[in-house]
């Protein structure tokens, strides 16, 4: 068999596994194919220069960001995060927790001095939890991410990661985190990955999917690019970097490189992709620098919910610090801010 | 008992609080995990103290932390860094030189020679400091192969280096440490090194200037202990790149030698160099303790 | 157009809000004297100069003028520090001089930085991060030397040469005295240093700084003035090692002055540097290059990747994601933290930029500029890009020491390289591509004394810097920038 019969039987392979779950779906299985066949090819994506991408992002954390653009980015960012919790300790207490602190960052205390606050973008549950979440947050505009495929590792079979994206689906999530399978990435087998993600989007239909790449386990920042690109073509809706189970989570090089491929898939095709860098990002200087980045990088389009999440729970408390700061002119003490 | 005398009043009525004398591991101060100890006199036993009498485990215990400095201490810290830290170290020995000059002279140094000795240590580690960021211009070549290929050759740090100070030394402790200490931290090896239980003192004081250099923590321990009790362990060391080796020539070496091979430990020796002589400061000490890599590169499209 | 709040919306602001380095803690005197023989003293003419801020046009200080007689005073002064002191102090006590001196640039590090910038208009980003930590680096790596040249040269035994003349240029005015004088004290010469008449000021407090690092009188002497000052410290019959750095029309003229003397000479003069962009380059990193070749300090650097050379088949690719990031280049107040591009040095260099740049658009080059604001006040220039140019052009030939980028598109390699080398200046060059072996071949074929793979710009005090052909001789820094100042005495 050449290489070529050896994909093609693969990719028959990962269909027949998938149709078995979207039998309702009237798509004809060889329009998806040819969909499949037509996908560029993944062995050439852009080289990144790693010493190059450090030189711009530390060049970017140059930027003096005072007065009226930082209390105004501040707040941004607070209402770009997606209010995460995903241990196994958690509890539908817990998560109720979580969505009451979602709805009203900033205790009442504070809004006797005029100081208001947006809402979180989201919060983000394992599926199990997406009901409780979902009940908690009717009617508020707060989104349910739910992450799914087996998070985090995605190490099962196909069918187990569908039935576990549709169960969060069935439970009311309005976003799905899913991982790619890294294994089969760092193996060279593109396809398998793109093929995965396209499948996984067809289940979600409307549903917002966010590609989780996992930068933590690609090793080089060519992987990057080329799991970014992968994602974006297969139709990810967003690309995300961590699950943050893994160190490093996300970083500023990876993020960059995440950014300008986006800004590339966009030039080339007109389509936006949104961006979420998760894990580590626990204090409002570093939030405010991501949000530099993407301000210079992608523009004012990007710099909204909409397109740009961070994936985090501390730096909530963090940024409502600052942002009292701000319009108080006092550093602030952890004591006045709900722990959830 | 010698009561009277043992008590050290700094005026009629006040106790002073006498240092405790610890090794130096990892960046801390811990006891010898066996718990022994060895007795320090002044010739005019106007000062007295315990020391610790490090063990095989304490040696193994340096090593280990030594190792785990390595990386860092060879790759993160940039020539230049290194360089700065050791300058670092010259301005807190001066900031200290009361201190030293008073303990060279339990030693059983003249305050002359004690002063001369802290002025020497100083601008001996001032002279490693300046060689950090040169060595490698010195010791490194670019080499003209037959054959369309960039090649090039430049020094890499060997490791952990092990140093033992001579035994039967005419020196101060003090010098003799950073004589040897200087060029092997400064070409980016770890060191562990094991003092002379004759002149123990200004070793381990030393050592709370390291701490004070922003060194980071590993890249040099100092022991005190018996060197014929952990020459074996310390020769038959696994994960020990090198040793240097200060006392005079005899079975102590040989045996070194022999057990050294185990793992082709490379072994320096030098006896007892004349510290005080400024021949002795010298890139080849820094060399001494580097191996040399070349790469190939081809030339062309 | 006014800042407004509006404008510094994070979302939709096209600006941040000012961030200004504040300037409360830096004393500045009314006027600032000739530095000879460890004192400040005014010119023996009486005559001063100001001197002012480019972005703002506003003097800052009186600086002393001197004359062919204040140049003689302060070469006797080092004559006799070299001969009565310098000399006869060991090598191992002249290092501790200059790592003290190191020391205290270090320490005073934001009061240079802030300086610096208001004397030559250099973004304070710039010069708090490359600068002044590269001058206390150079200071730093020189005095380790002093007292090991014997493993310097093989098998020669060197002695200094006496006294060295130092002439300095505007743009990097601290780092081009650090640049020179490390060196020369570190071997074990003594200094005449003359600053630019734009930027004396930082060389100035450098002079503060070596009476508190107690460095013996007379051994640097610093005597500011103009085109006048620099010629009589060139033709004085005491000095024997002249140092400049400048336009390569003034080093010839040097190089005549002193034809029939003794002086040796190191000169470092303009260039006109090639930076070329492979197909298989990263290319997001490339442009980062190209921006940071050309638009880094304001473009007034000898060895800016002036000319772009841009392998064909990915141009209008490269030229797209180059105008897209010039669009977040901030032109503005030096002493604002988000300042990318700041003030032209001097009215003068504003004039010959813009010259340059409308012979380029009558010779038919396609101009391109940024939108960016400029200040009312104060000698600006937006970050310009030419297409359509070729190497008969004018700004394709000519150092134009400004933001001015031309690009040519290229072939093949052996094409590029051939267009990279045919320019009677040989300074530097940048090369971009994913690939080692072009690397190698690049560098082995480029004309020019340093070049850049991948990068472009990095400087270091290990590393040395020259140029060939027009663009000068000698080198500075690394260990072959400690030959220029010493001589074989066996």
């Amino acid at each position: 068999m050449t290489m070529r019969d050896q994909e093609l039987s693969q990719e028959r392979e990962t269909l027949r596994e998938g149709s078995h779950f979207l039998e309702s779906l009237e798509s004809n299985q060889d329009t998806r194919l040819s969909k499949m066949l037509a996908r560029p090819n993944f062995r050439f994506t852009p080289s990144i220069d790693q010493v190059g991408i450090q030189s711009r992002t530390s060049r970017l954390s140059k930027r003096s960001i005072k007065k009226e653009s930082k209390l105004s980015g501040l707040k941004l960012a607070l209402s770009m995060i997606d209010l995460t919790t995903l241990e196994g300790q958690d509890t539908e207490g817990k998560v109720r927790q979580l969505c009451e602190k979602a709805k009203r960052p900033l205790s009442g205390e504070f809004s006797k001095l005029g100081i208001t606050v947006p809402h979180v973008a989201a919060v983000c549950v394992y599926p199990r939890f997406v009901k409780t979440a979902s009940d908690t947050l009717r009617g508020t505009g707060i989104h349910v991410a739910s992450v799914a495929t087996a998070f985090p590792s995605g190490n099962s079979s196909l069918e187990v990661k569908i039935a576990d994206t549709q169960y969060a689906i069935d439970q009311g999530a309005d976003e799905i985190d899913m991982v790619i399978s890294r294994g089969d990435f760092l193996r060279g087998e593109y396809n398998k990955v793109y093929d995965e993600i396209a499948l996984l989007k067809e289940v979600c239909k409307d549903v917002h999917l966010k590609v989780i790449l996992e930068t933590g386990e690609l090793s080089t920042l060519d992987n990057v690019r080329k799991a970014s690109d992968i994602a974006m073509y297969a139709g990810a809706d967003f690309i995300k970097t961590s699950t943050g189970k893994v160190s490093p989570a996300a970083t500023p090089e990876v993020t960059l490189v995440m950014l300008e491929a986006i800004r590339d898939f966009y030039q080339r095709t007109g389509k936006m992709i949104g961006m979420k860098p998760a894990g580590g990002i626990r204090d409002s200087k570093t939030a405010l620098f991501y949000l530099v980045m993407v301000k210079e990088t992608l523009g004012p389009n990007w710099l909204t919910p909409d397109w740009f999440r961070f994936g985090a729970s501390t730096l909530t408390n963090d940024l409502l610090m600052q942002i009292t700061k701000q319009l108080t002119g006092f550093y602030q003490s952890p004591d006045y801010f709900s722990l959830d | 008992m010698k009561q009277e005398k043992d008590i050290q009043m700094s005026s009629e009525t006040r106790l002073s609080v006498k240092k405790t004398y610890k090794l130096f591991i990892g960046g801390q101060f811990p006891r010898t995990e066996s718990g022994r100890s060895f007795h320090f006199e002044s010739k005019d036993r106007s000062f007295q103290t315990n020391l610790c009498l490090a063990s095989r485990k304490d040696f193994r215990n340096a090593v280990k932390a030594a190792r785990g400095a390595f990386k860092g201490w060879s790759e993160k810290a940039t020539p230049m860094l290194r360089g700065q830290i050791l300058y670092r170290m010259a301005e807190i020995l001066e900031d200290r030189r009361v201190h030293f000059t008073e303990e060279l002279s339990f030693e059983g140094l003249s305050q002359k020679e004690a002063t001369s000795q802290v002025d020497l240590a100083i601008d001996r580690l001032i002279h490693y400091a300046g060689w950090a960021d040169k060595y490698q211009q010195i010791f490194s070549s670019v080499n003209p192969v037959q054959t369309p290929y960039f090649n090039f050759s430049a020094l890499e740090p060997m490791g952990v280096i092990t140093a033992m100070a001579a035994t039967e030394t005419k020196e101060s402790s003090l010098l003799e440490l950073v004589s040897a200490m200087a060029p092997v931290i400064v070409g980016g090896n770890t060191l562990v090194y094991l003092a002379s239980k004759k002149t123990p003192l200004t070793a381990i004081s030393f050592a709370e200037v390291l701490q004070a250099s922003d060194l980071p923590a590993g890249v040099v321990n100092i022991l005190t202990g018996d060197e014929t009790e952990l020459l074996t362990h310390i020769a038959g060391h696994m994960d020990v790149n090198a040793v240097l080796y200060l006392g005079s020539e005899g079975e102590s070496l040989n045996n070194l030698k022999l057990l050294a091979v185990q793992n082709l430990k490379r072994v320096v020796h030098e006896e007892t160099p004349d510290w005080k002589n400024p021949n002795t400061e010298s890139p080849y000490w820094i060399q001494n303790f580097q191996e040399v890599k070349t790469t190939w590169h081809p030339i062309g499209q | 157009m006014q800042p407004t709040e509006q404008n510094f919306d994070f979302k939709t602001g096209t600006i941040y809000a000012p961030a200004p380095e504040s300037t409360s803690f830096v004393e500045l005197k009314g006027r600032y004297d000739l530095f000879i023989n460890g004192e400040f003293a005014p010119s023996t003419s009486g005559r001063t100069f100001k001197t002012i801020n480019p972005a703002t046009e506003v003097s800052l200080a009186e600086i002393a003028e001197g004359n062919a007689k204040d140049v003689d005073l302060a070469v006797q002064a080092a004559k006799t520090a070299y001969e009565k002191t310098w000399s006869k102090i060991s090598a191992k006590e002249r290092a501790k001089y200059l790592f003290r001196i190191a020391r205290l640039i270090q320490e005073k590090s934001r009061e240079f930085a802030i300086i610096e910038s208001m004397d030559g208009g250099k973004p304070i980003r710039e010069s708090r991060d490359i600068d002044i930590p590269l001058a206390a680096a150079h200071f730093f790596y020189y005095a380790g030397w002093a007292d090991k040249l014997d493993y310097a040269f093989p098998g020669k035994k060197v002695a200094p040469l006496g006294v060295a003349g130092q002439i300095i240029p505007w743009n990097f005015p601290l780092l081009m005295a650090a640049w020179k004088i490390a060196p020369a004290l570190a071997t074990g010469n003594t200094v005449v240093l003359k600053p630019a008449e734009t930027t004396p000021l930082t060389a100035l407090k450098l002079a503060e700084l070596f009476q508190e690092a107690e460095l013996p009188k007379g051994v640097v002497n610093i005597v500011t003035g103009a085109g006048e000052t620099g010629a009589a410290l060139v033709s004085h019959p005491d000095v024997q090692k002249i140092a400049f750095t400048g336009s390569t029309e003034i080093g010839k003229l040097i190089q005549k002055t002193v034809a029939g003397t003794n002086k040796s000479t190191t000169l470092e003069l303009g260039g006109k540097a090639a930076n070329i962009v492979f197909e298989d380059a990263p290319l997001d990193q490339a442009v980062e290059g190209i921006v940071n070749g050309i638009f880094f300090n304001q473009g007034h650097v000898c060895c800016a990747g002036s000319r772009l050379f841009v392998q064909e088949g990915v141009a209008d690719l490269v030229i797209q994601k180059l105008k897209h990031r010039m669009s977040s280049l901030i032109v503005g107040d030096p002493l604002d933290k988000n300042t990318d591009i700041g003030a032209i040095n001097s009215k003068e260099q504003l004039s010959k930029i813009q010259m340059l740049v409308n012979a380029g658009v009558d010779e038919g080059g396609c101009l391109y500029q940024t939108s960016s604001t400029l200040p009312d006040r104060g000698f600006w220039f937006r970050p310009t890009l030419f297409t359509e140019v070729s190497q008969s052009h004018r700004i394709v030939q000519e150092e134009i020491f400004g933001p001015v980028l031309t690009i040519q598109t290229f072939r093949t390699i052996e094409e590029v390289i051939e267009k990279a080398n045919n320019t009677p200046y040989g300074l530097s060059a940048g090369v971009w591509t994913d690939k080692g072996s072009k690397i190698f071949t690049l560098t082995s074929k480029m004309r020019a004394g340093v070049v850049w793979a991948n990068t472009y710009n990095q400087f270091d005090p290990t590393s040395p810097f020259g140029g060939y052909k027009e663009s000068g001789m000698g080198r500075e820094g690394g260990l072959h920038g400690l030959a220029p100042y010493l001589k074989f005495v066996n």
